[in-house]
């Protein structure tokens, strides 16, 4: 392998940690929920159907529990160059804490919380965890998702 | 709908029903399309093979939205999903059947929620556990 070792140095990871991305919001549409349960082929009607989601605990349609990743904006640009240029996503866990409706405006902030070096089956890699939080339009955190991006 | 799992009937170590998942290229498409992620890895062969992959993957965040299905079925109606995890440790290619896994790990209340712990996976035909995960959910009581 060509790549200096370490590829991340202490100095670059104080300077990624924390970094934010710029609030993103955008409007959920109750034909973006829809779309997106008949794409996962999840037939629950809670997602699908308006008229049976009605008699739900919910009182309406609500989004499927991934469906936040749809919204966007959850990488962070990392302020330096970094000699790898493959990307996979390492996993993620999502807290819940309110549902998500049509017509929620949900804003999207995406926080570098962590940034490591490892050597794994893909050779040297580069591990970012993010942190992304959706508020919606009455400022109720309505999910987190930390994820796990691998550059190798 | 589904039907109600109380927390009452729960108990630690016991085996959740499996949710087999049919991953095909077209529901690749539709996916990268309902979340826009066009990474083309997921819908383009050649692409995948000048990655080193032999054939196009499913998304992880697919994956993600099964184990999230998995769960959302399980606790029916009344339940409520509070976390949902997952790590991408091995890569699924469509046209073959993915099937969702679960049991329980601990059954507990907590400031006045009735919670149950889940650890979770897909597995691929070969057995192989490509997606472990974990889940926290809260049902009603009886």
């Amino acid at each position: 392998m060509s790549t200096p070792s370490p590829a991340l140095t202490e100095e670059m990871r104080q300077q990624a940690i924390g970094l934010e991305s710029p609030p993103f919001t955008t409007d959920v549409e109750k034909g973006a929920i829809i779309k997106f349960a008949e794409a996962i082929e999840d037939d629950n009607p809670v997602f699908n159907d308006e008229a049976a989601a009605r008699g739900s605990k919910y009182g309406g349609l609500i989004a499927p529990p991934t469906f936040l990743r749809s919204m966007g904006a959850y990488r962070v640009p990392l302020p330096f160059e970094l000699p790898f240029d493959r990307l996979l996503d390492g996993g993620s866990e999502w807290h819940y804490f309110h549902p998500v409706r049509p017509g929620d405006r949900i804003t999207v902030v995406a926080r570098i919380e962590e940034i490591k070096e490892r050597s794994g089956r893909l050779g040297t890699m580069i591990v970012t965890t993010t942190v992304t939080t959706y508020t919606n339009q009455l400022d109720q955190v309505v999910a987190t998702q930390a994820s796990n991006g691998i550059r190798y | 709908m589904k039907g109600q799992i109380y927390w009452d009937d729960v108990t630690e170590g016991m085996d959740m029903s499996p949710l087999v998942k049919n991953p095909t290229t077209q529901q690749l498409v539709k996916y990268a399309g309902a979340s826009g992620d066009y990474y083309q890895i997921h819908y383009d062969k050649d692409f995948a093979k000048g990655n080193d992959l032999e054939d196009v993957i499913l998304h992880g965040a697919l994956k993600n939205a099964f184990l999230g299905q998995y769960m959302t079925d399980w606790m029916g109606p009344l339940g409520s999903l509070a976390m949902l995890s997952c790590q991408y440790r091995g890569m699924d290619s469509p046209g073959q059947p993915i099937t969702a896994k679960g049991s329980v790990t601990r059954k507990y209340q907590e400031e006045g929620r009735n919670l149950v712990d889940c650890e979770i996976w897909l597995e691929d035909t070969a057995g192989q556990k490509t997606t472990p995960g974990a889940a926290t959910v809260e049902l009603p009581i009886r």
